[in-house]
């Protein structure tokens, strides 16, 4: 058929083509918004403006980012042993009902020590739900992709059914629980300034993205500079290696899928104890599926993911303003371009590899041979 | 008989909930046979239905709302299959972007075009499949036992519920006696053997992800212009991911899917039929558990507990021809 590709110099490899992919993704989002009829680049500006026009703004993207690092980082733990775990959005929101029991039962705790508990039970919760489909694929040949995507059912029908049935307050018409006790939640950040004497506007954005950030290094220390994070990536990389190498692959996958459900549970500390204070119905909202978005744009990379994150927190407070400028472009667009992150940067990653590696060959000048 | 009656009414309803299921389970099970995983039947649900009312609203006519909707269902499934065929790409990921770009498209056109949050608006009875009344339904619904089958199961339907009923005997007819189907089945174990064989792998499978897409399609078009009448956003609803867990369930193989289908819509139609219902002992009925219910099925099934289900040997991986 064609020549086999040419090596790529490296920061070709590292930084042009997944730009090139991510801009191909908003480039033909951009041919959408023209063909609704409305002007592309005053989109842009009206997003920008909404999502970093103010500290109110800023505050809100990065609230979305923290769940999204955390989602992202979820995903991507799971990309190094070669697993593809769509479940985080089902292990994230079990991971709210952990939390939640643990702020509503466990109020003899002192301080803020409840609110670590929480967190702590969220993390619990979140590894809990994904070790079953983690397990299934380590030991008994199950589809991780499968089990997780019924797992995702599996856990809304939980959730539905303990919120309405047996966690509703009395009395209540919601479907949510009572709220928690003070030092159940994990602090804003408007509150934490407020203690020195800084003045930033009422926003959900929380100290868990402190906890999103800790958790990125520990993530890059545990992949990169572990035996165990090795191990992830050989298994990742070759299995049949990482057997001849003494490493059990069914062992590993049961533990990174562990610790990406537990990664997961940091979304339920981000909305439930940091903003919303009480257990609600289908909180997630669709964000363990943004992460998997984030998780391929910042090539499981704690970085990247971070940036991901950050851009997709912009899409999606962004978004709202611009819904409110442009009636015809609802939120739904956020969906289509992380829709099409995903086909770029995931499924078509190599398809401007070619074009890129002509381009950069013609460029530079051949030694004669 | 009143028990048996309400039966039937019962199954019938399981019927019509299972059409959608048959038509994207089998269409999974095209694509799968001949090695193309595709988990982005739920989008390709959304966007049959999508552009099906589209194009009945703006036509006023069934056929066109029919054939808009298949083409736009044809249109995705070869963006996967180009990721998965020609890029050799991860098929995990494309299905998920598919599912993404279906869901999140379909509601902003829809909201960009009617302004109702996404709602299309109700198509006039000309615009939906009617029901076909076979002769004397009414006369032999009167004789107990055979007259309630008859009226309610056999006769009554639209025109996609028998298409979706004969599909069973066709699929299993062209996959097990046919060359293609026999080429297909094998492109999905060994594509090298069939490759080997100086048969076109690549040719096989956008053959394969072509009727996916049709069949997936009707399963949207059914959706709108059987049953609602207009297009909401997700009203595919985890529809693709059920179809999905039913083929998984009958092991990839066309008689144990139709089954499995009916077996799920049939539960379906149960959870509706008893939602608030307070059965003795049990008390109300856990209507989430029964709506659950597929899921656990499959994973059990998976697991390994009933049987085991293994998926054809190549479904995928990239098809890599050598040098």
């Amino acid at each position: 058929m064609s020549a086999p590709l040419k090596p790529l110099p490296a920061w070709a490899d590292v930084a042009l083509i997944p730009l090139v992919n991510v801009a191909a993704a908003f480039v033909i989002s951009g041919f959408v918004v023209l063909a609704i009829g409305e002007n592309p680049l005053e989109a842009v500006q009206s997003l920008i403006l909404g999502a970093l026009g103010d500290l109110e703004g800023i505050g809100y993207t990065l609230f979305y980012a923290t769940s999204f690092i955390f989602t992202g980082l979820s995903v991507a733990v799971c990309f190094h042993a070669g697993l593809f775990n769509i479940g985080t959005e089902g292990q994230a929101y079990i991971a709210g009902l952990g939390a939640a029991l643990v702020a509503l039962h466990f109020g003899f705790l002192p301080g803020y020590t409840l609110a670590i508990a929480a967190i702590i039970g969220a993390a619990l919760f979140g590894a809990a739900f994904a070790a079953i489909p983690g397990y299934l694929q380590a030991y008994r040949d199950s589809h991780i992709v499968i089990t997780t995507i019924m797992f995702n059912y599996i856990a809304s029908a939980i959730m539905g059914y303990l919120l309405v049935n047996v966690l509703r307050k009395p009395g209540q018409m919601n479907a949510e629980t009572t709220p928690f006790r003070d030092t159940a939640l994990v602090p804003q950040f408007h509150e934490v300034l407020a203690h020195f004497g800084i003045i930033w506007p009422v926003t959900p954005f929380n100290l868990s993205f402190l906890l999103a950030l800790i958790c990125c290094l520990a993530v890059w220390l545990l992949i990169w500079r572990t035996r165990l994070g090795y191990e992830i990536r050989t298994v990742g990389a070759n299995p049949t290696a990482a057997i001849y190498g003494g490493i059990s692959p069914a062992r590993v996958t049961v533990i990174t899928t562990l610790l990406s459900g537990a990664l997961a549970g940091g979304v339920a500390a981000n909305i439930i104890l940091g903003d919303q204070h009480r257990l609600i119905l289908e909180f997630v909202g669709g964000f363990g599926f943004v992460g998997i978005a984030v998780a391929l744009m910042g090539r499981a990379h704690p970085v990247g993911i971070i940036l991901a994150a950050i851009l997709f927190g912009v899409l999606y407070q962004g978004g709202q303003a611009l819904s409110i400028d442009m009636p015809k472009i609802s939120r739904d667009m956020i969906v289509v371009i992380q829709g099409l992150v995903v086909l770029f940067a995931g499924a078509l990653e190599h398809m401007f590899r070619r074009p890129v590696a002509t381009l950069l060959a013609r460029r530079t000048t051949q030694p004669p041979i | 008989m009143e028990w048996f009656n309400a039966f039937i009414v019962v199954f019938a309803s399981g019927m019509r909930l299972a059409v959608p299921l048959i038509l994207a389970c089998f269409a999974g099970l095209w694509s799968e046979r001949s090695g193309i995983v595709d988990i982005g039947l739920e989008g390709k649900i959304l966007v049959g239905a999508f552009a099906s009312a589209a194009a009945a609203t703006f036509t006023g006519s069934v056929w066109l709302g029919l054939l808009a909707g298949i083409a736009a269902a044809v249109v995705f499934s070869l963006i996967h299959g180009y990721a998965s065929i020609d890029q050799r790409a991860n098929q995990i990921v494309s299905g998920t972007a598919i599912n993404m770009v279906a869901d999140g498209l379909t509601a902003l056109i829809g909201n960009a075009i009617w302004s109702q949050g996404g709602r299309t608006p109700q198509l006039p009875a000309e615009a939906q499949f009617g029901v076909i009344n076979w002769p004397f339904a009414n006369e032999i619904g009167a004789v107990p036992i055979i007259g309630p089958i008859y009226q309610h199961l056999i006769s009554g339907h639209d025109i996609v519920t028998y298409f979706a009923f004969l599909l069973v005997p066709l699929t299993y007819w062209a996959l097990y006696s046919t060359r293609f189907g026999l080429r297909l089945r094998a492109v999905g174990e060994n594509p090298a053997a069939v490759d080997t064989a100086g048969i076109s792998v690549r040719g096989l499978r956008y053959g394969a992800v072509v009727i996916c897409g049709v069949l997936v399609g009707l399963a949207g078009v059914y959706l709108v212009l059987s049953q609602e009448a207009y297009f909401q956003p997700h009203m595919s609803a985890g529809r693709g991911f059920i179809a999905l867990a039913a083929l998984v369930f009958a092991k990839w193989r066309p008689w144990p899917a139709l089954a499995t289908c009916l077996l799920f819509g049939f539960l379906d139609a149960l959870a509706i039929r008893l939602q608030g219902v307070e059965l003795p002992i049990i008390g109300p009925v856990p209507v989430q558990a029964i709506e659950a219910l597929p899921y656990i099925l499959t994973v059990v099934l998976l697991a390994g507990f009933i049987g085991k289900a293994i998926p054809p040997r190549a479904s995928g991986i990239p098809y890599v021809k050598e040098r």
